[in-house]
């Protein structure tokens, strides 16, 4: 037996190192799950308060088809899903190819110089950027010069909140495509645009299509960009140039509102929205893990 | 002279092999056209120089194999006859590789085209996101139109010769990614084969392949010689005595002998090769 190993133990189940390091691992394992339970905590309290208060409005069918009611009347939500829709999805389909073009440009032209170090950069800063900078930006540019709300206004800024989250999605999944991909498609004879194309693309394509939905959920939630962009509509409207209805705002109004019943759609409309993050994120996860 | 008789004992039944399986590489020797004709090459990684002075000429429809150490400069050497190295702007070239009387390094010729007639295959296999079929048909489609019923000939054609077709044929709708690493680097040569080009690079094409997949491969280009000028690089001595006609031993970014591979293995008129060919070096 050589002296290292008698100052420490055999090796086997006495081992001094060994019994330290099962220690270690066990306290680090328990700090661990503590704070993961913690975490769970609030938000299994969080989702659990959304249903039971936005449960008994989200069973109400006239949730879906009656609009915003003043006080003290029966209503529902139609005009401000529909608004909310409608602005998501505009500013889905501004940012989308915005995005993804940027991210391409980076991950697949600008390897090397300045310009693509400092645009992704300042997109990180964009990404970071609170969103109600963002609403007083376009109020700013846009609502005060034309002197009125718009759904045009709401879905532009939107769309500036989904623009960096692709750019920045789309950047990083084309990175993860391996280049021995890209020389073999250029030894082909292959220009590089095709190969981008037809080949980079198709690699990443569920990477980008996944940065989408999350840029999705992301705006659906976005309350302070449209509260200086499209402000709100009690009633129907689907004019882009005029004030639109929309969930978040609606929400906003109703709750801070002394009315019972604005109370119950406020939380009704909060539990639909959290519904639908959450369907678009578990649909995001699924569509990653497939190719995975 | 010991060490050299050492030598030759520890390869002859390989190189007696080979040259069994290649009777006529000795007749045909006096009237071997060279395909590339490489003249003083030098090239440079940044300000390092990998490659020193290269002059050979890589003769027509044979297959000519690169040997050496880890870090030799051998791949670099492949991958300047097809412009690769153009991908990365501070890689560069200096030198002749003449093919038909163009020195691709100064040409004019845009890339695409001399990457149309001089194919490479990679260590890894690096089949494109797509069916098996579309594999073979993206790269032809760059250079052909023609009608479906054509494209399913050549796609049939080409995989045969690729020695794949009758792994394939029930499934060329399936991803290409879904194939062993064997069917997978036979896919891309096939490819590569599909385009029609008159130059064959292969970048240790088995490096990633178990044995048997390794023996296909090696069959296959013992088959393809007949029409293209194959060109490999192998870390394999054994691979390389097996299917080359010719070989080009290199170290440190230079060209220290190159010879018709029998006369290599079995003596080596450097010090060097023959160290490094009997396993006392590298």
């Amino acid at each position: 037996m050589t002296p290292a190993t008698d100052a420490m133990g055999a090796i086997g189940p006495a081992n001094r190192l060994y019994r330290a390091r099962k220690r270690i691992n066990f306290i680090l394992l328990a700090v661990s799950g503590v704070a993961l339970a913690f975490g769970l905590f609030w938000l299994v309290w969080i989702l659990a308060t959304l249903l039971e208060e936005g449960g008994n409005a989200l069973a109400r069918a006239t949730l879906y088809y009656q609009m915003t009611p003043p006080p003290g009347a029966d209503g529902g939500l139609a005009n401000a899903i529909a608004g909310s829709l409608i602005m998501v999805t505009v500013a889905t389909v501004l940012g989308t190819p915005v995005g993804i073009l940027a991210g391409t440009y980076l991950a697949e032209y600008g390897r090397r110089g300045w310009l693509a170090g400092a645009t992704r950069f300042l997109n990180d800063v964009l990404l970071s950027a609170p969103s109600i900078v963002i609403g007083l930006f376009v109020y700013s540019v846009y609502v005060a010069r034309v002197k009125h709300f718009s759904a045009w206004a709401g879905a532009f800024a939107l769309a500036l909140i989904v623009i960096p989250v692709i750019v920045r999605t789309s950047d990083d999944m084309l990175k993860l495509v391996p280049d021995t991909l890209r020389e073999a498609t250029m030894a082909l004879g292959c220009p590089t645009w095709k190969m981008i194309l037809f080949v980079t693309y198709r690699a990443a394509r569920t990477g980008i299509l996944t940065g989408i939905l999350l840029a999705v959920a992301r705006i659906s939630g976005e309350t302070a960009p449209l509260l200086f962009t499209a402000l709100n509509n009690q009633f129907w409207s689907a004019n882009m140039n005029a004030p639109m209805s929309n969930l978040p705002v609606v929400i906003f109004q109703f709750a801070m509102s002394p009315y019972e019943d604005w109370h119950r759609l406020a939380w009704g409309g909060a539990a639909l929205i959290t519904i639908a993050v959450l369907v678009l994120n578990i649909l995001a996860r699924a569509l990653f893990r497939k190719t995975d | 002279m010991e060490t050299r008789l050492a030598a030759a004992s520890a390869f002859r039944p390989l190189i007696q092999t080979a040259i069994r399986s290649e009777p006529t590489a000795n007749a045909a020797e006096g009237n071997i056209k060279p395909k590339l004709e490489i003249r003083n090459l030098n090239f440079y990684y940044g300000g390092f120089q990998a490659l020193k002075n290269i002059t050979m000429d890589i003769p027509e429809r044979r297959v000519t194999a690169f040997i050496g150490p880890s870090g030799c400069g051998k791949s670099t050497l492949l991958r300047t006859f097809n412009r690769m190295y153009s991908l990365y702007p501070e890689q560069r070239a200096e030198g002749e590789i003449l093919m038909d009387g163009d020195n691709l390094v100064t040409t004019r010729q845009d890339v695409s085209l001399i990457r149309a007639k001089i194919g490479m295959v990679f260590q890894k296999p690096t089949p494109f996101p797509m069916s098996i079929y579309e594999n073979i048909a993206f790269g032809v489609r760059l250079f052909e139109t023609m009608s479906k019923r054509e494209m399913d000939e050549r796609v049939e054609w080409v995989l045969t010769r690729a020695a794949l077709w009758d792994e394939v044929k029930d499934k060329l709708g399936q991803s290409g990614q879904s194939l062993s690493g064997g069917q997978q680097q036979r896919l891309c040569i096939a490819r590569c084969i599909a385009i029609r080009p008159e130059v064959l690079l292969l970048d240790e094409p088995c490096s990633a392949l178990d044995p048997i997949s390794t023996a296909k491969v090696e069959e296959l280009i013992a088959e393809l010689k007949s029409d293209y000028t194959v060109v490999i690089v192998t870390h394999n001595m054994q691979q390389a005595a097996r299917v080359s006609d010719y070989t080009a031993y290199m170290y440190l970014g230079e060209m220290i002998e190159f010879g018709r591979t029998d006369e290599l293995f079995i003596k080596p008129t450097k010090m060097q090769t023959e160290d490094y060919i009997t396993g006392r070096f590298g």
